[in-house]
């Protein structure tokens, strides 16, 4: 700790901060720009200029950035000294010499820092005379909008971009007051996390594209905090609607989990919630075949009538709540309950719970990704099935260059210097995958190969390490990659091995698992991240099915059982096409509660309107296992109700005296009952919840505007306010956005503060925890004693020889971030991203084949797909982007043929998938 | 008693004073441009809307009267998809119009917003808009602001230098 003295008051400040932070850490109002907690200091902009005094005599002092300025024991400082107020006054005013008369037509204005800034040091008369500096704009693909004229050259964008985030294709241009951030040429921005320039960027040049369209400002968007259904991450998010509509999403800080940064799949990928696919009202298939709308209180009605019917399978989902889910296995039974996921995938699911629960291994957060400095990634293409921890891992690279600047004294947010000293100097990673994958830039090492070939190397990293393991034979090539992988894990202090069930084996998990438990049995820490696919498919895992979906299926397909009820889940997703239809085709009842008009809703008899989770309330698992509540953020369209809703109504109905349930806290205390999921009623205070003086919190800011006017072309007579009897926010301004536990923040605002940037406000430091708490409870830490060793794998897969296309060829999963998941290929933005369904495979094959690149390949039962080549890709092989609408997301076992399909148009706006293949 | 007499006095004396009651309606009173009634939504000088659905007449306003959602036309202009005043709401207070940027609300002299139906009282865009410029003749924000639409392009708009060269590295 050091003492410093702002204005006369003194601080105890972390030793090693700079003083920008100190001051922001005790929440003074210092102005900054170019400043990120994520990326350190550069000293770019000028703003923060304080006056630094010698000492106790010294009263003249000298201005220097707070920014640059490391924060030591006895240092004194003013911030409201006339000087430095000056300074910083005239630096806002020749920034805004260029500055466009826009607010008014600013996506940024009302949430922009450069209007709160200026507000801060007091500029507000314009007295500059001369011309404004213009540039052209560029197009930026269907995510970003472009206005450069509003551009102030803080250099945050380039610096989050190319630097944080590894993106080659936004750079600075030109010089002095011609400075452009752009591209080289107009073109989408390739990287997958550009949609964080919209919060990053401190003014309105980069913004968000798809909100602008029906845009809102801040002031009245209505939200609540919630959590990304997109992947298995969980991160938390700020989703914000108005009109009944969801209008965006913005990231919600947690400093374990996605820090300040989302992925365009879940930025851009909830609008969903709005699309037209959306089911909104119940029907049941009459004669005719066609839907007829009824009440929902006669589908509850109808529903209990088929629980009375004896047997009903019930199909959860790995992308509805933890609630909805326990809510379907209490009605239909554990014996008939199906968690809803392929079966090889929840023999994977089960099988990454088992490694987590027995594993001495660490489950490391993002944090601790971010920690590591070694990593072997085996098998999961993160960057496409669980974006965020890509991004975690371009960090993780990174630690080196701090070591090393540590070393030689420069302090770490010393963003400029820390980079200049270490080159081009990273933390060891080896990537093992099945195609190159777009993080393989910052690779010490990668391996291309079946999933068998790299979970033959895992096996043989774990036998390296510690001989105890078993030993498998390998070929030279792999051999170069298995030494220099274990050197570098072996050495390294925070070792971190990712792996996941994206690539269907289970092999590779198991040697994920054995290479942490021998690395653990050094004496070392390990950390193991498993990933699975979904939402909360650790949930649903957790939750436990005694019934796999090829058994429920063949149950339904003999008659054995003659009514199934479907949560919120895709079975054509899930088990092939023939399976499925066999057991729709036999079954009386197909009761679906979908959000989303799927495939298998054309198969139903009864569809009922369940919701989306922006307008629902209810706990999904991520992959480390931590439990974190989504909320309501504003009440739905037509009949919409949250899934186990319908599940509790129709139980009531038929008498059921085990789900008397009305509130979501009473699924939640009675989901809790089982033994895996003991934790989830920490997660978040219940509904009764009261802050300071007794106050809910308030969903709405105090500057909600059109309360008198938004309905009065329906009813002049304003609607009484919903009392919000399910979570602690009301549907108003009302109450407080203070001291709330941290998994309570509606919305970051601060006197002063109405950008984004105000979640410093919220922070015990800043970068640091909640004020409030951490967010989540994780329900599989296990205490960390045992090697591994006696749970280690002993069966390595054996590999094939790769034969070629005698057979046809086998097929290999791969992924797009942009369309493989389910809910996020409903959202027009990322539909416009995505590439549409391919299949990648080796040149010379595609040759063989008589197929051409960009053009179509089809296989019978399998569909038509764009040809891409890939010379990393195995003979025999061909790799499949699983998942996307229309296309296939499970695999078939055999190998299949391949053959030309001249009438495929493929949708070919952007590269992809297709890029460095 | 001097009181009284006083008082008969002073009365009295008003038959004679001039009459002050206005014959209204018959005898309209004069109301200054900047008197604050009935809102009315203006026009560029060329004819196109004024406002650009920033939403700063609604968040100014102290009772909420005023809703409306940004769309976008294909001149690249910001308008309003919708525009709803709830005049019976509505305190004539004129902080919209203080707060508008764009001149495009303005608050009329027409003080006559009498109505037996209440929900005759909410005006929509259709209602509110009218052709002109009201009481700011000249003001064309559009033409001020630096963003792009069909007939302004960049470099084109008040106090603005020709777009940049970005490939230019000269001093």
């Amino acid at each position: 700790m050091a003492i410093i003295t702002v204005d006369g008051q003194t601080f105890d400040v972390q030793e090693g901060h700079n003083l920008l932070q100190a001051c922001l850490t005790h929440k003074l109002d210092l102005p900054y720009f170019c400043w990120h907690p994520a990326m350190g200091s550069v000293g770019a902009c000028r703003q923060c200029a304080v006056i630094q005094y010698q000492d106790e005599d010294d009263e003249r002092g000298r201005l220097v950035m707070a920014c640059m300025t490391l924060a030591v024991d006895g240092t004194r400082i003013s911030i409201e000294a006339g000087q430095a107020k000056e300074f910083r006054a005239s630096v806002i005013e020749w920034l805004m010499e260029n500055h466009p008369h826009d607010c008014p037509v600013c996506e940024e204005g009302g949430e922009c820092h450069l209007q709160d800034m200026t507000v801060m040091t007091g500029h507000t008369t314009r007295r500059y005379r001369g011309q404004k500096r213009t540039f052209r704009n560029q197009y930026l693909g269907p995510f970003i909008g472009h206005e450069m004229n509003r551009c102030i050259t803080c250099f945050r964008c380039v610096r989050y971009y190319h630097d944080y985030a590894g993106g080659d294709d936004l750079q600075a241009f030109g010089s002095r007051t011609r400075m452009f951030f752009g591209r080289e040429s107009d073109g989408v921005l390739e990287n997958e996390f550009a949609g964080n320039l919209v919060e990053v960027c401190p003014t309105g040049v980069f913004t968000d594209k798809p909100f602008s369209q029906t845009y809102t400002r801040k002031w009245d968007l209505q939200s609540a905090p919630s959590i990304c259904p997109g992947c298995a991450v969980g991160c938390n998010t700020l989703p914000g609607a108005r009109y009944g509509l969801l209008k965006r999403v913005h990231n919600r800080y947690h400093s374990d989990v996605n820090g300040y940064f989302l992925c365009d799949r879940g930025r851009f990928g909830s609008h969903f919630v709005n699309a037209d696919a959306r089911i909104r009202r119940a029907g049941v298939r009459a004669e005719d075949g066609v839907f007829e709308e009824i009440a929902i209180e006669d589908a509850s009605v109808r529903l209990s009538e088929v629980l009375g019917q004896g047997d009903v399978i019930g199909i959860g989902s790995p992308r509805a709540s933890l609630e909805a889910n326990f809510a379907l296995k209490s009605l239909v039974g554990e014996d008939n309950f199906v968690a809803g996921v392929a079966d090889n995938e929840n023999r994977l699911n089960e099988l990454m719970v088992s490694i987590y629960r027995e594993s001495g291994a660490h489950i490391p957060t993002l944090t601790d990704v971010e920690a590591a400095d070694a990593v072997l990634v085996l098998g999961e293409d993160v960057l496409n099935t669980a974006p965020r921890v890509a991004l975690a891992l371009r960090q993780s690279v990174r630690n080196l260059s701090l070591e090393m600047a540590t070393n030689a004294g420069i302090p770490e947010w010393q963003d400029a210097g820390v980079r200049g000293h270490a080159q081009d100097a990273l933390n060891p990673l080896f990537i093992a995958s099945i195609a190159p994958t777009r993080i393989d830039d910052i690779a010490a090492d990668t391996l291309h190969g079946t999933p068998d070939v790299l979970a033959e190397a895992g096996f043989a990293i774990a036998h390296q390490i510690d001989s105890a393991f078993v030993a498998v034979e390998l070929f030279n090539d792999v051999n170069n990659f298995v030494d220099a992988a274990v050197k570098a894990l072996s050495e390294a202090k925070r070792p971190l091995i990712v792996s996941g069930t994206g690539c269907g084996s289970a092999a590779l998990m198991q040697a994920a698992a054995n290479i942490a438990w021998a690395l653990k049995g050094r004496g070392g820490e390990a950390a193991l991240l498993l990933t699975g696919q979904e939402a909360n498919s650790t949930g649903v895992t957790l939750l436990g099915a005694d019934l796999d979906l090829g058994s429920a299926l063949r149950k339904l397909s003999t008659g054995d059982v003659k009514n199934v009820i479907v949560l919120e889940n895709d079975l054509y997703r899930r088990a092939p096409a023939a399976s499925v239809d066999a057991a729709l085709d036999k079954a009386d009842n197909v009761i679906v509660l979908d959000v989303l008009e799927t495939p298998t809703i054309e198969r139903a008899t009864m569809v009922l309107p369940a919701a989306a989770y922006a307008e629902s309330t209810g706990t999904f698992v991520n992959y480390e296992g931590r439990a974190q509540r989504f909320y309501q953020v504003f009440e739905a369209d037509g009949a919409t109700r949250p899934a186990w809703r319908y599940l509790t109504d129709a139980a009531k109905l038929a008498g059921r005296n085990d789900l008397r349930w009305d509130h979501v806290d009473e699924v939640v205390r009675a989901c809790a009952g089982t033994d895996n999921l003991k934790g989830i009623q920490d997660v978040a205070p219940t509904a009764d919840y009261r802050g300071r003086a007794n106050l809910r919190i308030p969903r709405e800011t105090h500057r909600a505007s059109g309360r008198t006017a938004m309905h009065a072309h329906l009813n002049v007579h304003e609607p009484k306010t919903t009392v919000d009897e399910e979570t602690p926010f009301s549907y108003s301004m009302e109450g407080l956005n203070g001291d709330q536990p941290g998994s309570l923040i509606p919305y970051v605002w601060s006197p002063g503060w109405n950008s984004n940037q105000s979640i410093f406000k919220f922070q015990q430091e800043v970068a640091g925890s909640l004020q409030g708490g951490e967010v989540g409870v994780r329900l599989l830490d296990v205490s960390a004693n045992g090697t591994g060793l006696q749970n280690r794998f002993r069966d390595p897969p054996e590999t094939d020889s790769g034969s070629t296309t005698a057979d046809g060829m086998r097929l290999l999963p791969l992924y797009s971030i942009f369309g493989s998941d389910e809910l996020s290929g409903f959202s027009p933005p990322i539909i416009e991203r995505s590439s549409g369904p391919q299949l990648v495979l080796n040149p010379g094959e595609a040759h063989q084949l008589g197929l051409t690149v960009g053009g179509g390949v089809k296989s019978p039962g399998l569909g038509s797909f764009e040809v891409c080549v890939s010379s990393e890709m195995p003979r025999g092989y061909a790799g499949i982007v699983l998942g996307m609408r229309g296309s296939i997301n499970v695999l078939p076992q055999d190998a299949v043929e391949l053959m030309p399909d001249p009438s495929l148009k493929p949708k070919r706006p952007l590269d992809v998938i297709a890029r460095g293949h | 008693m001097w009181s009284h007499v006083r008082t008969l006095w002073e009365v009295l004396k008003h038959t004679f004073s001039r009459n002050e009651t206005v014959q209204y309606p018959e005898e309209m009173p004069y109301l200054a441009p900047r008197y604050r009634g009935r809102i009315i939504l203006t026009r560029d000088p060329d004819g196109e809307e004024r406002c650009v659905a920033c939403n700063l007449c609604a968040v100014v306003c102290p009772v909420d009267c005023i809703a409306l959602e940004k769309t976008e036309g294909e001149d690249g202009r910001w308008l309003p998809e919708f525009f709803r005043i709830n005049f019976s709401r509505c305190i004539m207070c004129g902080m919209c119009e203080e707060a508008c940027p764009t001149y495009a609300i303005q608050l009329t002299p027409d003080f006559e917003l009498c109505e037996f139906n209440r929900d005759n009282m909410v005006y929509e865009k259709e209602h509110l808009l009218i052709d002109g410029v009201g009481k700011y003749p000249g003001y064309s924000f559009w033409q001020i602001a630096g963003k792009t639409i069909a007939g302004k392009d960049k470099g084109e708009a008040q106090g603005e230098c020709e777009p940049v060269d970005v490939k230019d590295l000269l001093p």
